[in-house]
């Protein structure tokens, strides 16, 4: 499979070509490189509008019974912002960022298929599009025709013909239905790509761990989109053939589609974190100039946090009276997948002791990570103790948790990701002040808004409720909350504005900006089409390390 | 603060209070701040840390617990992750070309796996404990039966044993702690799914199409505990509220008798009874002694008696009450009863009638 | 800047990785699997559970036939690879049009039996809890070998073509994957459905 010729650039490719020829170009590539950019194009484009609908939400709920926004209207914004931000921003710019690095840090030239490839992005992206057109339906009957408004998990029998007449329900779920195969197809890829196309020496045990997580992400994505999917042909059935699935009026379950969809609802959070994870395994090393402390110890908690998040979904459910047992069960579940979890973080904690940390943007998102990826984990044992959930499951609560694992560790860490391997990406520098603004009012905007979102759930506020009784103590909260979402949204806006900016005006990256150590600093900045000059051969998990300190390669230590 | 001490006195609800002393300080310092902050934002009104029942005063305890270790494992971690930082930020003028390259420790991390494993052991015992208390209490044979039905959006009462029907408002005998008199309530769904929350009684439990969920209450103190419905049920879910009128045994007895009364027949109101039997009224809802038959919507029979309507989203004044039938959407938008576009006069005339239904 | 290769130390031995094809068809049958796996569950949940109309028990046969049929067509397509690998293409092309007669009668007997159903039985999806889960599951499994059926179409004619040589054999051994995958699920919907939940 190694090819060891040198191949040279065509001259002819470097002339000037017009904007239809570049547009062609990029439509029809099949390079892993392209597609993922692509990829991450796309999903900050839906973060933007996401995050435009969470502005809207925020602003209704500052004061108790507002009426900035219809209940419909809001409905549907809280349904959109969720889908969204999980199936057309999480997931593709996670995709993205795996498709551009997985090749690159294996030392192959692409993926294992290049056109499947192409094909996965397309049809994700046809997915979100599809979504999106919902709102340029017209107002009909109770939500006929215009953007679902089920809430993102779509429970049933709220989604049944009856209760939810017209077509917003079928834009999700068809939507979805769509995108999940390209999700499908691009996990399928990844574990291709690295279980066949190393490079030489390449032995499963020297992969950087963000290969090894992406691996344990794509085998999760073939075990948890299918359920989805399942659960939504169910649904189509049951909407347009008249099947009875999760028809309760025919002796149909509607505790079915709970378990149907939260076999997939947990493990899909665990798509989205490992990435993040991975990020951090590369990111925090370098920045702290020491290897990752204890690579097998991550590799298995790893793989461990994969398996165990197969075995969780239930704590979705612990109100939906399934019994002691059961309930028991999930807790326990729930609760041991804390501990390889934890040791990731005490690994990256250790990682850190010791070392020569430079703050960098990058490290300072990572940093901000850890301390919010650690409270979120901590928020998530609390709820994972049943009776305590009783209490607060859909709940405030519930919701500050899960913005604080996503918003507080994974875009963090996906900020992180940008500053560190945009200089890879596109050959220049992000400007580190506007990055220095981008990060303090994020974090300000950020714990403004979620840390104090944990009390309303605490003093009863339930979630996906258009307004709020003035008597019950939340309002002043709810003022604290939205504020903060301000301070994200211009944070966000200046983070846009030095992608931008530094693609025209930063300075130039060489190939390896960070002294960093695995293969894709190797290669230049940005990696020419074919990856690499000649397929290199390593010793150890960190080649360049070894190449720059050769009295003492990491092989003799590892 | 008083109730803090108290639980601290008791030391009743700490299952490990004997050999875990330095925790039990946490545990009162965290249960002092969040009732410092429970008070502070002055709502005990649905608060968690304001329990009234023996159900939710369990999960206080263990939530008590829990977050005292979750307190504990973050202060210890991040003080870690913050003297890192400091002690091993890069300083200007540091020679040495890379610090020591350490890639990993056999013992660090056997220390680091087993003790999260003893505190998820602790934990779990704590937990299964109280899930297992709550939900396989025997039920006392004095305990109230209340038969609860989830609609969209506005929740049915029913007294079995007692023969009483309502709607939205909830009145249940106060139970005395040594003699306890829980209110059982047996519940499903008309419609999609609803959540049964009423935080200083109990946790919430899932009222569900074609599925009995039970759960049980027992508030030790009169007065009025408020909650709403749970689980996103559609457009009006946020005005699904939840009212239970805690009352002494007597003045539980005197609403018993007052509901299981036929609708009141004032001779004043015979005009708007008309118009009411008369129109689509009678489809949807229930007035005793009527023609009045409809279970779509709430039983009326004795709406008078109710402090709201709309499911707690008004107060139930005259005004109020003629504008909802006017037309809902006024201030339920999106709830399922149609305007029903009467005219003036028909409208004074059932709003007058439906004021006499005590 | 290059990429300098870096000095061996040791040697290296001979650099061998998995298939593509193989890991990917693996891949995709987990997916796949997993999809199987719900529609089986959601059936398991609703046996007994129906509120009116036919039972299983009442309308349902043993469709041995067919499955003997289906089966064998493993065995049929394991010597078209086998063939195929020893560089007998027109033997290849024979296995492979035995394996497509075999599916097709599957599939017919299934269309059969669906037809008693309806129009006999009066059995639809809309029927009751049985009519909607049994023909899910049995007709997502159907449409499984119809598209397994259309490839080894694809395949027999190219191989009538003479466009297939050995060097595909590997080709047609990914492809033999997914139809013994969609095989085995027909063992556990034929438990499942005809012998359990009846």
């Amino acid at each position: 499979m190694a090819t060891q010729t040198q191949v040279k650039p065509d001259p002819q490719l470097q002339s000037r070509r017009g904007t239809f020829d570049v547009l062609q170009d990029w439509v029809t590539t099949v390079d892993h490189k392209k597609i993922g950019l692509m990829y991450i194009a796309y999903a900050l484009i839906f973060l933007v509008v996401a995050g435009i609908e969470a502005l809207l939400i925020r602003i209704q709920l500052a004061i108790p019974n507002n009426t900035f926004v219809s209940p419909q209207t809001f409905n549907r914004l809280f349904t959109m912002h969720g889908t969204t931000m999980v199936f057309f921003v999480g997931m593709p710019i996670l995709f993205g960022f795996g498709n551009y690095l997985v090749p690159l840090m294996i030392g192959a030239r692409d993926m294992a298929f290049p056109r499947l490839n192409a094909f996965s992005f397309w049809v994700s992206a046809f997915g979100g599009i599809l979504l999106y057109c919902s709102y340029l339906s017209g107002f009909g009957l109770y939500g006929a025709g215009t953007a679902p408004d089920v809430g993102w998990f779509a429970y049933a029998p709220l989604t049944a013909r009856v209760f939810s007449p017209g077509h917003s329900t079928d834009y999700w779920t068809l939507s979805i239905l769509i995108s999940g195969i390209g999700s499908i197809g691009t996990a399928l890829n990844i574990v291709a790509t690295a279980l066949c196309m190393r490079c030489p020496g390449m032995k499963l045990g020297r992969m950087p761990l963000l290969v090894w997580l992406y691996l344990v992400t794509s085998g999760l994505v073939f075990v948890t989109i299918s359920p989805l999917t399942a659960a939504q042909i169910m649904l189509c059935i049951d909407r347009y053939l008249g099947g009875h699935f999760f028809d309760t009026q025919a002796g149909g379950s509607a505790v079915l589609w709970m378990h149907f969809f939260w076999i997939f609802g947990h493990p899909e959070v665990y798509i989205l974190v490992l990435p993040a994870f991975a990020f951090a395994n590369e990111i925090i090393p370098v920045f702290s100039r020491k290897a990752i402390f204890g690579y097998p110890a991550m590799v298995s908690a790893s793989v461990g946090i994969g398996f165990i998040s197969l075995s969780v979904w239930a704590h979705h459910m612990f109100t939906v009276g399934m019994g002691p047992g059961p309930n028991a069960f999930f807790t326990f579940s729930t609760m041991v997948i804390s501990v390889p979890t934890g040791i990731k973080i005490f690994n990256w904690l250790a990682t850190l002791w010791g070392g020569n940390i430079h703050f960098t943007t990058s490290m300072k998102f990572a940093i901000a990570f850890l301390f919010q990826f650690l409270i979120a984990g901590l928020t998530g044992i609390m709820l994972s103790v049943s009776p305590f959930d009783w209490q607060l499951g859909n709940s405030y609560f519930v919701v500050a948790h899960f913005h604080y694992v996503l918003v507080g560790a994974i875009l963090t860490m996906i900020f992180s990701a940008f500053y560190y391997w945009y200089p890879k990406m596109s050959g220049r520098m992000l400007s580190e002040k506007l990055g220095n603004w981008h990060f303090w009012l994020f974090v300000i905007g950020f714990h403004l808004t979620f840390d104090f979102m944990h009390i309303p759930g605490m003093l009863g506020m339930p979630r996906r409720i258009y307004t709020y009784e003035a008597d019950r103590g939340w309002a002043l909260l709810n003022q604290i909350v939205s504020s903060g979402a301000v301070f994200q949204a211009v944070a966000t806006l200046i983070f846009v504005w030095n992608l931008v900016a530094s693609y025209f005006k930063g300075e130039k990256a060489g190939p390896d900006p960070w002294d960093a150590w695995t293969l894709e600093w190797s290669t230049s900045s940005p990696p020419p089409s074919y990856n690499f000059a000649t397929i290199p051969t390593v010793e150890s998990r960190r080649p360049l390390w070894d190449r720059k300190h050769p009295e003492e390669p990491d092989e003799l230590f590892e | 603060m008083f109730f803090s001490l108290q639980l601290i006195a008791s030391r009743g609800l700490s299952p490990h209070a004997d050999w875990l002393p330095a925790s039990e300080w946490v545990r009162y310092a965290a249960q002092n701040l969040i009732c410092l902050l429970a008070l502070h934002f002055n709502q005990t009104g649905t608060s968690m840390f304001a329990p009234q029942a023996t159900s939710s005063r369990s999960i206080f305890g263990l939530s008590m617990l829990v977050l005292s270790i979750c307190a504990v494992i973050f202060l210890i971690v991040s003080s870690l992750l913050l003297y890192t930082l400091i002690r091993y930020r890069h300083r200007r003028g540091f020679t040495q070309r890379e610090p020591a390259q350490i890639y990993g420790s056999t013992q660090v991390e056997l220390s680091w796996t087993v003790i999260p494993i003893l505190i998820v052991i602790v934990l779990f015992l704590a937990t299964a404990r109280v899930i297992f208390v709550t939900e396989t209490a025997a039920k006392p044979s004095n305990a109230l039966d209340v038969v609860v039905i989830g609609h969209q959006y506005w929740w049915e009462y029913r007294y079995p044993k007692l023969g009483v029907v309502t709607a939205n408002e909830l009145h249940i005998p106060v139970s005395d702690p040594t003699h306890p008199a829980p209110t059982y309530l047996t519940m499903s769904s008309a419609d999609t799914d609803h959540s049964f929350w009423v935080p200083r009684l109990a946790g919430k439990m899932d009222v569900i199409p074609n599925k009995v969920n039970t759960m049980w209450i027992d508030p030790d103190k009169p007065g009025l505990y408020l909650g709403q419905c749970g689980q996103y049920c559609g457009t009006q879910h946020a005005k699904m509220l939840i009212r239970i009128y805690a009352d002494s045994p007597t003045d539980f007895a005197a609403w018993i008798a007052q509901q299981r009364q036929t609708a009141a027949q004032n001779p004043a109101a015979a005009n708007g009874r008309a118009v009411f039997e008369s129109n689509a009224c009678v489809n949807c809802h229930t007035v005793s002694g009527t023609s009045a038959r409809g279970t779509f919507g709430p039983d009326l029979s004795h709406v008078a008696s109710r402090a709201t309507i709309a499911s707690g989203a008004v107060p139930n004044t005259p005004q109020n009450l003629r504008a909802f039938i006017d037309d809902p959407a006024h201030f339920k938008p999106g709830a399922l009863m149609p305007a029903m576009r009467l005219n003036a006069r028909d409208l004074d005339a059932v709003t007058q009638y439906l004021t006499t239904l005590h | 800047m290059s990429t300098a290769v870096a000095i061996p130390r040791q040697p290296i031995e001979e650099w061998k990785l998995p298939s593509r094809g193989v890991v990917g068809m693996a891949c995709l049958i987990l997916a796949e699997s997993a999809i199987f796996i719900i529609f089986v569950v959601a059936y398991l949940y609703y046996i007994g559970k129906s509120l009116t109309g036919p039972t299983p028990r009442e309308v349902l046969e043993l469709p041995i036939f067919s499955t003997i049929c289906l089966l064998s067509s493993s065995i049929t397509v394991h010597f078209a690879v086998h063939s195929l690998r020893t560089g007998h293409v027109s033997r290849c092309a024979t296995w492979l049009a035995a394996t497509i007669l075999l599916g097709g009668i599957f599939i017919a007997a299934t269309a059969k039996e669906w037809y008693e159903l309806i129009y006999h039985y009066g059995l639809t999806l809309r029927t009751n809890l049985f009519g909607t889960t049994f023909y899910s599951l049995v007709g997502l499994h159907a449409s499984h070998v119809i598209v397994g059926l259309i490839m080894l179409s694809l395949a027999f004619i190219f191989a009538l073509a003479g466009k297939v040589t050995q060097a595909h054999a590997e080709r047609l051994e990914v492809l033999s994957l997914y139809w013994h995958f969609v095989d085995a699920v027909w063992v556990v919907v034929f438990t499942v459905v005809y012998i359990v939940g009846r």
